[in-house]
């Protein structure tokens, strides 16, 4: 017995032996007030608004730091069942491309709109890298208002960054391809004479955040690949990191890394307006979307731009300039000066800082190396103010924290590092859970950072969180950098893949929100401002209801004569004037979605019914205590048939009078 | 010789509530307030000596559940007396200064407190009216449940908490009511005295 309990004992004290020897995971990472600083009591607010790329599904997540708790999806890219976006008539315009309807997007990059280099919290916009794109979204309201796509461009990737007062936002292909002018349907092979890298500048008008392609740069067919625009000092000029100097057009993964360095190439933006102005640039014809949600009629519209301005690049000889960076080049980041540009070589075993001043010392000295397709390599000793020695392996992304500091993620070492920029020295490092991507200071791409909080986006999370099977989720990891070292405070899940993400104190945003839209301001041709005012409308095959929806019925909740062959367009007004209070709107076997409609506004839903029978409708928001009263029926009959159409709201007081009424017949 | 000049005191209080009087036309005077689990920043509604602001309408569209009237500015016929009378007594208020007479004083005084106990008895009355004359088809009927507000203080109706309270319009009717029986009290002091 004792020999039995002996063993026991010893097996147990061996095990706890080998556990030690296992390499420290957050349980030492974490410290003891972690729980503290994260924890926001019931009722009360996040400090910070975190917005993150939902990467592979297109939308946007906005989340409250420090807790992590995840406040809204806002569909841009991406249709969305669950409020009917890209599914309503109003919102399907969104979604058109040149290519057609696209309903899903991969959106890596966000950015907040910035006056003075400051965020200004107006607007946010994203990037599609797939059919490129980039859109806008209302900070006031929490939705999609703009979208537009860019002609001559493959994968939308060094995208939505800006320029510091919002003037520019910009866009560079992340695949060189033949420009929209020439023809595309040649060999692949002729990568080095067809094809190109094309750099978009989207103007923004300062009082309304309208988007309007103003012109493009025509560079060299290389990938580019990411970017951050100057700030203060180098307020005019745009970094863009590329890779594939080699101009491989096949595994690149090997043939595009044979070169010791690559490019980040500088944009003098304020030269290039200089030569538009001048006329210098090549109008090409193209077509691409230009799509807008209009608030005032609650409608998107989708126009077709034909044309767009080309400056070269190499014929205008002084817009572009490349600064060799080593290895592949990813993360390109302007520190909160505009001095410093820092390059984040993906296979790098060091960081390049690169110096704006010194930069334009080597452009006004032609301190160059070389062309590469027409255009000046500056010399890596000219533009170079130190190399960050030994700082981690595969450094991807840096932001800052306004105090000096800049702090870069490593994929590969799986860490986040702090440096000083004006020293180069490495001042802490500390290890993410698993393999960091994009990194986030709150504010930290701004010439202001609020600092505080760094958040690490990571790919790989295998032993994070409970297992769901073969697909896990990504994860983000929340760290208090407001100290000398760098202390983890969260793991969350994330939805979707963050990519970059943007983050801003919560007093910018929250004040401002829209609770709902003024009926009286409702510009849809289709609304129905009050319960008299509810029809139904037949024109053909066409069948319009005029509904109008509020607590806690439809009007009308009745209606007889719809023929199987007919296309209802249910046309739902909310009519309430109430925060908080949306109503939502299906129809059984419908094939589209379903509606979520916001107070004051009025959405569309088409439906097109297959067969005679019974069709239920109803609320699909639980909108008050009679919510499941909210509900009515369609009878759909024959095609041919002579049931008239009708429509009827029967109160319990006025049953008697009948008032079913006869739909008016166009 | 008996002596019906007013104090240098009521005349100062008179003027002071004359200039009272002319304010709370263009202020709110009564406030009813409601909380409820749904609504935890709160719903106010405020009379003026002419209109109701406030989230009213909100208020309208959660009443139809209990079958309560709809509140609307044009079914109260006071709105359109309301800014006269405090204008009528403000003007009373100066004409006893300029008249310096005692009696003038008294009349006023008695004139002012039968309007004010009119005006809480016509407002509870409303209150009363819009409390239980409910529709009989409404979607929530509770047997022997009335929804009067309070006329004063607070009362709890299903899951909302009403408040009424006078707002400052109110306040300065309360205080001009109660200088004009102190004032007046004073002055039959001292008339006793001289006698």
């Amino acid at each position: 017995m004792k020999i039995i309990q002996l063993f026991g004992i010893s097996a147990f004290a061996s095990l706890a032996f080998l556990g030690s020897c296992k390499p420290k995971g957050t349980e030492t990472a974490v410290s003891g007030d972690a729980a503290e600083k994260v924890y926001v009591a019931p009722g009360k607010y996040d400090e910070v608004y975190n917005f993150v790329s939902g990467g592979f599904n297109g939308q946007m997540n906005v989340y409250g730091l420090p807790s992590g708790r995840l406040l809204k999806v806002v569909p841009i890219f991406s249709v969305n069942p669950e409020n009917g976006y890209g599914y309503s008539e109003e919102t399907k315009p969104m979604l058109e491309t040149s290519h057609g309807f696209i309903p899903w997007d991969d959106q890596h990059h966000l950015e907040l709109s910035q006056t003075n280099g400051e965020q200004d919290g107006r607007w946010i916009f994203a990037n599609a890298n797939n059919t490129p794109r980039v859109a806008r979204v209302n900070l006031k309201t929490f939705r999609t208002e703009e979208i537009i796509e860019l002609p001559n461009s493959a994968g939308n990737h060094s995208s939505p960054f800006i320029t510091e007062n919002t003037e520019y936002v910009v866009a560079g292909t992340r695949f060189a391809v033949p420009t929209d002018d020439a023809n595309g349907d040649v060999p692949i092979n002729s990568f080095k004479e067809n094809f190109k890298g094309v750099i978009s500048f989207i103007g923004v008008n300062k009082e309304t955040g309208d988007m309007n392609l103003s012109f493009q740069i025509e560079a060299p067919g290389v990938n580019f690949d990411l970017s951050h625009a100057g700030k203060g000092k180098s307020h005019g000029w745009f970094f863009f990191s590329c890779y594939n100097s080699e101009q491989a057009n096949t595994l690149l993964e090997v043939n595009a890394s044979q070169n010791d360095k690559d490019f980040i190439m500088a944009v003098n933006w304020k030269k290039a307006e200089e030569y538009l102005k001048a006329g210098k640039g090549r109008k090409v014809k193209t077509q691409y979307a230009h799509n807008k949600f209009d608030e005032k009629t609650q409608t998107a519209t989708s126009k077709m731009e034909q044309e767009v301005t080309v400056l070269s690049a190499k014929e205008l000889k002084d817009i572009c300039y490349f600064m060799p960076t080593p290895k592949s080049p990813h993360g390109c980041d302007v520190d909160p000066t505009g001095e410093y540009i820092v390059g984040s070589g993906k296979l790098a075993a060091l960081i390049p800082v690169h110096s704006f001043s010194k930069m334009l010392k080597a452009i006004e000295n032609k301190e160059f190396s070389g062309e590469y397709d027409g255009i000046p390599i500056l010399k890596y000793e000219s533009t170079l103010y130190g190399e960050v020695q030994k700082p981690g392996l595969g450094p991807l992304h840096t932001e800052f924290d306004g105090k000096g500091n800049a702090y870069t993620s490593f994929f590969v070492s799986s860490e986040v590092v702090k440096w000083d920029i004006k020293t180069l020295k490495v001042l802490d490092r500390q290890p993410t859970f698993y393999s960091v991507g994009h990194l986030m200071v709150v504010g930290g791409d701004t010439k202001k950072p609020y600092g505080k909080y760094l958040v690490a986006y990571n790919k790989i999370t295998k032993d994070r969180f409970l297992p769901t099977g073969p697909e896990l989720t990504q994860s983000a990891q929340l760290y208090d950098i407001s100290g000398d070292k760098m202390k983890l405070l969260l793991d969350f899940p994330t939805f979707g893949e963050p990519h970059y993400a943007q983050a801003v104190p919560a007093s910018l945003i929250k004040d401002q929100q829209v609770k709902f839209y003024n009926i009286a301001d409702n510009k849809h041709p289709y609304a129905t401002k009050g319960e008299a005012e509810s029809k139904v409308v037949r024109q053909g095959n066409k069948v319009h209801v005029y509904m109008t929806s509020i607590r806690s019925h439809f009007a009308p909740d009745n209606i007889e004569g719809i023929k199987v062959g007919d296309e209802v367009y249910f046309h739902v007004t909310n009519l309430e004037q109430d925060w908080d209070v949306p109503h939502g709107f299906a129809i059984k076997g419908n094939q589209n979605a379903e509606l979520l409609i916001m107070p004051g506004e009025t959405s569309t839903l088409k439906w097109v019914p297959k067969k005679s029978g019974m069709y239920p409708m109803y609320c699909t928001d639980f909108c008050s205590a009679l919510h499941q009263e909210m509900q009515g029926y369609v009878r759909v009959s024959p095609a041919g048939s002579n049931v008239p159409l009708t429509y009827s709201l029967n109160n319990k007081a006025d049953n008697a009078k009948s008032p079913v009424k006869t739909a008016v017949t166009k | 010789m008996k002596n019906n000049s007013l104090s240098k005191l009521s005349k100062i209080l008179l003027i002071t509530s004359g200039i009272g009087l002319i304010i709370s036309i263009f202020v709110p005077l009564w406030a009813i307030y409601l909380e409820a689990p749904q609504y935890p920043e709160g719903l106010g509604m405020f009379l003026h000596a002419n209109k109701i602001t406030g989230d009213y309408e909100i208020i309208n569209g959660l009443n139809h559940y209990i079958g309560m009237k709809e509140i609307h500015q044009e079914d109260f016929w006071e709105f359109k007396i309301l800014p006269y009378a405090l204008g009528f007594f403000a003007a009373l208020a100066f004409l006893t200064v300029f008249l310096n007479n005692k009696k003038w004083l008294y009349f006023f005084a008695a004139l002012f407190l039968i309007f004010g106990v009119a005006f809480m008895v016509d407002f509870y009355l409303w209150e009363y009216d819009y409390g239980h004359n409910l529709n009989p088809n409404a979607a929530i009927v509770v047997p022997g449940m009335s929804y009067q507000p309070p006329l004063f203080g607070f009362k709890q109706l299903l899951n909302f908490g009403a408040y009424s309270y006078p707002d400052i319009g109110g306040w300065i009717m309360f205080g001009v009511g109660i200088i004009l029986v102190v004032l007046s009290y004073l002055e039959i002091k001292s008339s006793k005295k001289v006698i």
